[in-house]
């Protein structure tokens, strides 16, 4: 994913002479190295300092340009907090900052590494947006859009390398602020976001061969979050399920749960989250996501079909 | 590139005519909402006209350079100097931090003059540093000027800067540190006795440094148009907290402190001349 976030953020910068990234330390690899050789002036490396990552991004963009920050989710939103809300939210100002490594993916760094209440952290604040794309051809879309567009501040959640393809068979085109179906189904519907989409569709096999018909849908957006479109969801399948690598709350299972009082849904609602706890575990991805529950036979066994 | 030589001549005497007048129209202030911070804007006041009058240069009625006000509790100094230039009306300071009005406590990006939001210290350097760096790679010849308080070089974010300005060689910036030695709860120079002074640590971060009389505005203009300019400059302006009204000078609740109708009056009684 951030080999694609690379090399798309290239392409936008050979067209767009305003487009800028400033790296705390870390840098993507793809055409990164391209996009700092051929554009040197627009590539800042901070070193370890992601106050003055946000600050700089903020002034590049109080004159015109267009700035990525980037850094591991926790220190591109966590670490340098009072920044993006003061300097990029409260004056609303069109700079990307981009954590990659969003939810548990860094498996073996250790809780200060792990990103799990971002949504939460970065949606509170007003004027901000939220994309995270579930694999690497919506992190394409994803960047594209935030190279494109003058309106204000977004976290771009990524994951981090070697992701797989998922949305090949997408119903729906990406759109900002809409979710997409990438499978459509009558029976229930999966909503998920983010590199934890791939127990949607461990879980969608599932159901599907226990005589279900599945919808997979990606909320990609999920700041302004598509209301609508998981109205729609609610309403048009018997059981809703949402899956997520975030905590309880503030994310998308607990705002599916306001919409679903708000519109008197009456499908059955079932949301698997992370847990509201630290993770002391270590191993891959997987091990992670199943010490908090997401693993994708026991969300199946938990769906009283 | 030098800047400095590019700037507008400075004349001492009119600056510190429009000085007097600026403290007055403060003080002015006071009497209509007691939320604002009067020792703070009056020990940097030399500091913002000098980059008002003798810096930042106009073309065709506009601003070619930029200020940032990072110490934000100094914005009346900012205001009534805006005011005195016709970007900001006697109607936006009538309205003052009044629910009508558009002018707080803090400056807030949008309004007319404000080229960002401060208030939080610790980060109008950065933006600064951000600023000039834009400046540089879309080849403008701008040039930005800071702000900032002694307190708030104790952030350790204002550090992450200086050590940005330099190493992005962001020569078109320069930093003004309005070193009154107070801040809320007492002396500066007492709170981190090893810290202060800040004049090497500054050099050795790479910025071309000078340390002067804040209140001595030909002093300061010399400095900055005189500069090697090869580097960010960082201009350690000493100063006294309150200056200009005695029985606020280095008093610390009147960083806060609006005056009554009494001590208003001796106030103004005063500013008849202020020394530099």
């Amino acid at each position: 994913m951030r080999n694609k976030f690379a090399d798309t953020l290239y392409e936008c910068g050979r067209e767009n002479p305003l487009i800028a990234i400033v790296v705390a330390d870390i840098s993507p690899a793809g055409s990164m190295e391209k996009f700092r050789k051929e554009f040197p002036e627009r590539f800042i490396n901070v070193g370890v300092a992601e106050q003055s990552m946000i600050g700089i991004c903020a002034g590049m963009a109080l004159k015109g340009l267009q700035p990525f920050a980037y850094t591991i989710a926790t220190f591109s939103l966590y670490r340098p907090f009072e920044f993006v809300r003061d300097d990029l939210g409260y004056q609303n100002l069109p700079v990307t900052v981009v954590g990659i490594g969003g939810g548990v993916v860094y498996s073996t760094l250790g809780g200060t590494h792990h990103c799990q209440e971002d949504i939460a952290i970065a949606g509170a604040i007003p004027n901000m947006s939220i994309i995270a794309p579930c694999d690497p051809a919506e992190a394409r879309e994803a960047t594209i859009y935030c190279a494109s567009q003058r309106k204000g501040p977004i976290y771009l959640r990524l994951g981090k390398a070697g992701e797989p393809v998922l949305t090949d068979k997408a119903i729906d085109a990406w759109q900002f602020g809409k979710l997409r179906y990438l499978q459509r189904g009558r029976d229930v519907c999966i909503l998920s976001y983010g590199i934890v989409m791939k127990k949607a569709f461990a879980v969608g096999e599932q159901l599907e061969k226990a005589g279900k018909s599945v919808s997979i849908a990606s909320v990609h957006t999920m700041k302004p979050l598509d209301r609508l479109g998981i109205e729609a969801a609610l309403k048009s399948h018997r059981q809703v399920v949402v899956i997520e690598e975030h905590a309880p709350q503030g994310g998308l299972a607990a705002q599916t749960k306001q919409i679903a009082w708000d519109v008197k849904a009456s499908c059955d609602l079932k949301t698997f989250t992370l847990q509201d706890e630290f993770i002391h575990n270590y191993g891959s991805h997987d091990d992670l996501l199943a010490a908090h529950g997401l693993d994708a036979t026991k969300i199946f066994q938990q769906l009283n079909l | 590139m030098n800047i400095a030589r590019q700037a507008n001549g400075f004349d001492v005497a009119s600056a510190r005519r429009r000085c007097l007048q600026f403290r007055r129209r403060i003080l002015d202030i006071s009497q209509n909402v007691t939320a604002l911070h009067i020792a703070p804007a009056f020990s940097c006041l030399e500091t913002v006209d000098l980059i008002y009058h003798g810096l930042m240069r106009k073309e065709g009625g506009r601003f070619q350079d930029t200020f940032i006000m990072s110490k934000g509790h100094g914005c009346m100094a900012q205001y009534v100097i805006l005011e005195s230039l016709g970007v900001l009306s006697a109607d936006d300071l009538a309205k003052y931090c009044k629910p009508n009005g558009r002018l707080g406590a803090h400056p807030d990006y949008g309004v007319p003059g404000i080229a960002a939001s401060t208030g939080s210290l610790g980060h109008g350097l950065s933006m600064a540093v951000g600023m000039a760096y834009a400046e540089k790679i879309k080849r403008t010849g701008g040039a930005v000027y800071a702000v900032l308080s002694d307190g708030e070089v104790q952030e350790g974010s204002t550090w992450e800067a200086f050590m940005m300005g330099s190493t992005l060689e962001a020569n078109n910036l320069v930093a003004f540190i309005d070193n009154n030695d107070f801040q809320s709860l007492g002396r500066t120079s007492e709170t981190h006795p090893s810290f202060y002074p800040l004049t090497d640590k500054f050099r050795a971060f790479g910025w071309e440094t000078v340390e002067l009389n804040g209140h001595d505005a030909a002093g300061l203009y010399e400095a900055v148009i005189s500069r090697e300019g090869e580097k960010p400059m960082a201009v350690i302006c000493k100063t006294v907290k309150g200056r200009g009204v005695g029985y606020m000078e280095n008093v610390p609740i009147w960083h806060y402190r609006a005056p009554n109708q009494q001590e208003y009056q001796k106030a103004i009684a005063e500013l008849t001349e202020v020394r530099s």
